[in-house]
Parts: structure tokens; sequence; C-alpha cells
């Protein structure tokens, strides 16, 4: 079976002041149909413009400089602009953290879903509407016949997110990526959008990659991880390799160092150092100045560390505990 | 035994609502006053004992913040009084409100709004201790040093910019900021709620620390319940306004007793492998502005009776010091009436 999101080499780079960073480097990754990828790191370490590019969503002065972005056999980097717009919502789409990113805070809800539902597939209104009304039911929206009339102010944030998410579903897209489509969101609702999300990915195969900080969000919610730091995929495998037995020193001072699973009151293992500034990379592994395992070989590019299907980005990665 | 460092008695805090033209014509109309308020805080009492750390849980709208704002002596509360040492943190009533102590110091969420951008971290350390003359100008400089140390960073950071460090050592000259105050009650709001998740561990080590070596008392303001677990000796959790269950943390985690609760633990995220099994809590927040009647969680609570629906619980004694507010916990939630 091929994947339904192919992603080889991507590569995203911005011209600044300080010169030209790279905040996504060489990301490969794919997507079989309905399983969740989960895409972790924390703030600038380049999820989020990995999430943008794929959509072909940067701006000046960034721009995706090299790689392949394969969307059910269709690279979407080799489409005209125009094409490329009609491959957006309808084949894959996006879920932002911000619901009123998606929504037009002057319209109803019925009449922007009907417009993004007539973008794509000619129809009249009204089979619009009831599209868009089975869709806000699909994401657990209660009578969502009275939703339709409703303007997004109306809503709780909550129910706005739910809107977002099944206006990226209106047209049964083969991928959608979500990009911290909880964070903003109180635990209880956040637990019943999960609970959506994982039901949406098993029943309409739906490939998902969900973009987030949280590393229990991911490790609850997805099949598969990538953890990223400054712009590289440093280890990739299933959910359960990744949080289970983590390879690179990254992931495992990361999983270390939330709290919960250590002895109340005690000293949080922590990684040294902060994140790094993408312009002041280390030669070499950019982790290596905060790694506890780093030598002098780390100051060459670090090859990928196979095992098995677990990948990671590693001279010295862990060996099994 | 010695009365508790912090005592906040039956507070209530009620903002209320601008009415517009359209309100009070309409209210005019149908005989009634016009505007409502919201009910930020009901009838909440806690106490902090001297060295004491308590966790303040609750989801958006709980009121958790308006608590902590309380406390600090920015906002005075509508009922009930706050006393440090046995005296009150603040005097006025709603828009005039004199805060009375400097004892009382707060630590923001966001540590980028909380400095001013255009004064040396220095000066922003300084400023308080020497206006209220807790410093002498002669040792400022020295003490400013100590203090950036103290929290990890380097002492000739005093003559820079907020703009030059980042998230996580802002938040740590926030912390000497409060520091610098020799204050007796730290309230941390949402301290570590914007760091990266290795940066937060970080700073929840600065703060396990100088806890050690201070002696600190501190309320800790928190939606996580995970970082709460870890610094906090006892746990409050609020719903909509009051506080629904206090216990030890030893004892609310092992066995959390009302059901909203016991809810918020179920839909948590955890940390480990395999997939896990949401059983998220149905419905949504209620508004603060017209809270459901008698107890604020019955239309979203699976063990909701007759009695719930009309009559407030009260929070009544669980053994081993836990509170809790639930019928559940009080002679029963009373029988349906058959059909």
């Amino acid at each position: 079976m091929s994947a339904a999101l192919d992603i080889q080499g991507l590569t995203t780079r911005f011209d600044t002041r300080g010169g030209t960073v790279t905040a996504v480097d060489d990301v490969s990754f794919s997507v079989d149909r309905g399983r969740i990828m989960g895409l972790v790191g924390e703030s600038g370490s380049g999820k989020s413009v990995t999430g943008f590019s794929i959509l072909g969503l940067i701006d000046e002065p960034g721009r995706v400089t090299d790689g392949r972005v394969i969307v059910e056999e269709t690279d979407l980097r080799s489409l005209s602009p125009d094409h490329l717009r009609s491959m957006r919502g309808r084949k894959v789409s996006m879920v932002f953290q911000d619901p009123m990113m998606t929504l037009n805070p002057v319209l109803r809800i019925g009449d922007q879903m009907a417009m993004a539902v007539r973008v794509h597939e000619p129809m009249s209104k009204a089979k619009a509407l009831e599209r868009a009304r089975d869709a806000l039911g699909t994401v657990g929206i209660p009578s969502p016949e009275e939703r339709l009339a409703a303007y997004p102010h109306q809503l709780s944030g909550g129910m706005r997110q739910r809107v977002a998410i099944a206006t990226a579903l209106l047209h049964r897209p083969a991928v959608i990526i979500a990009d911290e489509p909880t964070t903003a969101l109180d635990v209880s609702i956040q637990g019943q959008i999960l609970a959506e999300v994982r039901r949406l990915a098993d029943e309409t195969h739906t490939a998902i990659v969900w973009i987030t900080h949280d590393l229990a969000v991911v490790s609850s919610l997805a099949d598969d991880i990538c953890v990223m730091y400054a712009g590289k995929i440093v280890e990739r495998g299933t959910a359960e390799e990744v949080i289970g037995q983590p390879r690179h020193p990254y992931t495992r001072g990361l999983l270390d160092s939330v709290p919960g699973q250590h002895a109340p009151g005690t000293h949080l293992p922590q990684i040294p150092g902060s994140t790094p500034q993408l312009s002041h990379l280390p030669s070499g592994c950019p982790f290596r100045n905060r790694c506890p395992r780093a030598t002098q070989l780390c100051a060459s590019a670090p090859p990928l560390a196979r095992f098995g299907d677990h990948t990671a980005l590693c001279h010295h990665p862990l060996e099994t505990t | 035994m010695t009365a508790p460092l912090l005592e906040i008695d039956t507070v209530s805090k009620r903002f209320p609502l601008k009415a517009t033209l359209a309100d009070k014509v309409a209210a005019r109309l149908a005989g009634r006053s016009a505007g409502g308020a919201v009910h930020a805080v009901t009838d909440v009492s806690l106490t902090v004992e001297r060295g004491e750390v308590v966790g303040v849980v609750g989801e958006s709208g709980c009121g958790k913040s308006t608590l902590g704002r309380i406390v600090s002596g920015i906002y005075a509360p509508t009922e009930g009084t706050v006393l440090l040492d046995g005296k009150p943190v603040a005097t006025g009533r709603e828009d005039h409100v004199n805060k009375l102590t400097t004892r009382v110091q707060m630590i923001h969420q966001d540590p980028f709004a909380s400095l001013n951008p255009r004064m040396k971290v220095g000066e922003t350390i300084s400023e308080g201790p020497r206006t209220h003359g807790i410093v002498s100008a002669a040792e400022v400089g020295d003490k400013t040093r100590a203090l950036l140390e103290q929290v990890g960073l380097r002492g000739d950071y005093a003559d820079r910019l907020p703009h030059q460090f980042s998230g996580g050592q802002r938040q740590r000259i926030a912390i000497a900021r409060a520091l610098a105050m020799q204050p007796d009650l730290l309230v941390l709001d949402e301290a570590v709620a914007s760091l990266d998740v290795s940066i937060q561990a970080q700073v929840l080590n600065l703060f396990l620390d100088l806890r050690r070596d201070l002696g600190l008392t501190a309320l800790f303001i928190s939606h996580d319940l995970s970082v709460v677990r870890h610094v906090c000796d006892r746990v409050a959790i609020m719903y909509l306004g009051r506080v629904v269950e206090l216990a030890s943390a030893e004892r609310l985690y092992a066995e959390p007793k009302h059901p909203y609760t016991q809810a918020l633990f179920a839909s948590v995220p955890t940390l480990g492998t395999g997939r896990q099994d949401f059983r998220p809590i149905k419905g949504e927040i209620p508004s603060p502005i017209d809270p459901p009647p008698g107890c604020a969680f019955h239309p979203r609570c699976p063990f909701a009776g007759p009695r719930c629906r009309v009559e407030i619980p009260r929070l009544t004694d669980a053994g081993a010091g836990r509170t809790v507010a639930c019928h559940l916990n009080d002679g029963g939630v009373g029988q349906e009436a058959a059909a």
C-alpha cells in the first residue's frame, strides 16, 4: 500500500539579516492512510514550519528549497499555484492552533462551510449545507443543524476547534495537518477532541500529522512519532518504540524532564542549556553542546542509526536499556 | 499550634457586567434590574501554613487566577477576607484597592509580558526593594548580583535588557524580582505553563531548590496536574469559582474523590506506551455569568441526582484532612422520582 503522504528531503530556508537559516532541514517521513503521525518538538524546532511547508504556505522571506511532498502520487511541489490551491482543502487540509485562523468571524458557520464545499465541488447550496451538517455531526457537535446558523463568536473555543476540524474533513482529504490543535484548550475539552480524532482516523482512514510540543498527547494518540530538533528529525519510529525505548539522547532527555513520573519534590532530570538559535548552531550534531553522550566525533554530521524501522540521527544512540 | 500564614476566609469575587442600553431597556420592560455579574470566585476558604506549597488547579474560568490576584492584593474580594499573618492584604472594594503589603509577591505566566523591555534586568530586580527601603543604595548592586546567581544566572547579566534572554531565563529573572522583596508568600500563576518541557524542568528544579534553601511558602496556580503533583503539598481543585476538593497531593492523586476531579484525571493524556482510551468529560464548562443551580458540575456529572440540581454541596470532611464538596460524600444525591 502506498502512503497517503510521503515527504522526501523537505528543506525550508529563511533569509534573515543574520544570514540564511534552515528551519526545516532534509525532513523525510511518510504516513499511511488511517495512521496518526505525531511530529514533536520544542519551540523553534521547525515542526510548524514543516506543516506549513507541506501545504506550500511558506511566505517570504522563507522558501521551500528542496524536497518532494507526495500526496496520493502527486508531488505538490511540482504543481502550479492554481493547481496547488485546488489540492488544498480537497486532498490535504490543515487545522490550526487558533480556530479563528480558519473561521471567518462575520459569516455563519453553515455559510462558510458551504462555501468551502462549493469551491471544490459545484453543487446546490442546500446540498452543501447538508454536507456541512454531516461533517459537524462527525466531530461530535450536538444539534449540528442549529450550529449551522451560528456565528463563530457564539461558540466556545472547543466547539470552534471542532468546526475547524469538520471543515478540514469536508472533502474527505487523504491527509490532515493539525498544528497544535488542542494546545489552547482545557484538558477536559482536549480529551473529547483527541477521542474524536482517533475515531476519525480509524473510520475515515484519513492520514493525520499531529504537530505538538506535548509528549503526553502524542504518546497517547499517535501511531508513529517523529522528534524534531533544530530543523531535523532526530528520531523516528512507532510511538511504542520512541516513547518506550528512545534511541536519541535528546528524546530521552525530553521524556525524562516530564514531571509526574518522578517522586514528588525530587529534582527532575533536565537538559542543560536552552533551545538553540538556528543562526548559531554548532557544527555536526546540533544537540552536541547539550548532550551527555557527546564526544569529539559529534562535531561531524551524525549518521542515521537504524534499529529496524526505528531510526535515530546520532553518533552515540542509546543501546537497549 | 501557630496560626497559618495565609487565611482565605469565605472569599467571593464578582465582576459586574456593564449593561448596554438595549439590556437596560429590556430589563426595564421586564421589570428587573439590568446587568449580571461574572461569578469568578464563590465562597472559597483556604489556608496555607508556613513553608507549605498549596496547588490551585482547574480549567479556564474556574477562578484560580482571580483567587491568586485577590491573595496578592491586586483585587479586593467582593465578600470575605484574606489575612496574611492575621493582617489583611488589601483594603477597599472593587475599583479602589489599596494593597497593604509587599510580603506577597506574584510570578506571572508570560515572562515576555511581565518584564519591562526598556529596563535593564538589574533595575527591574532592584526597583521594588529600593522603593520600599528593603536594601540600601550602597548594597543594591551586590544584592542584585547575588539574586541573579541564586536563580542560576550570571551576576553581570544585571546590565542586560530582557530581549537578550530566552523564555526560561526571563522566568528566572521574574523569580529573582519576586525574591528581592523578601516575600513571605509567593503566588505563582501558571509560572511554567509557557515554557518548553526541557526548560520547564529547569525552572521547577530551581523552585524546589529555592524552596529548600529559603523555606518558601507558595500558592501554586496551574492547570497542569503533573506539575502540581511534583511541587505541591496540598492541592485545591476548583470548578466554576468554587473549591470542590481539597486534600494532600498524595491522597488526591492516589484516589480522587469528587466526580469532577476523577473526570479531570481521566481526561489528561499521560506519558506511556500504547494508545490511551480517553474517557472525556461530556459537555462544556458552563458560563460563570449564569452558573447552573445546585452543584455547578451536575450537568456534566455521571452521578448527579435530584438533590444535585437544587442544593449546593458544601465542603465536608472526607477523612485524613480531605474535604470534598459533593452530595455523594454528604448523604447521597437523592432518588429520582418514579416516572
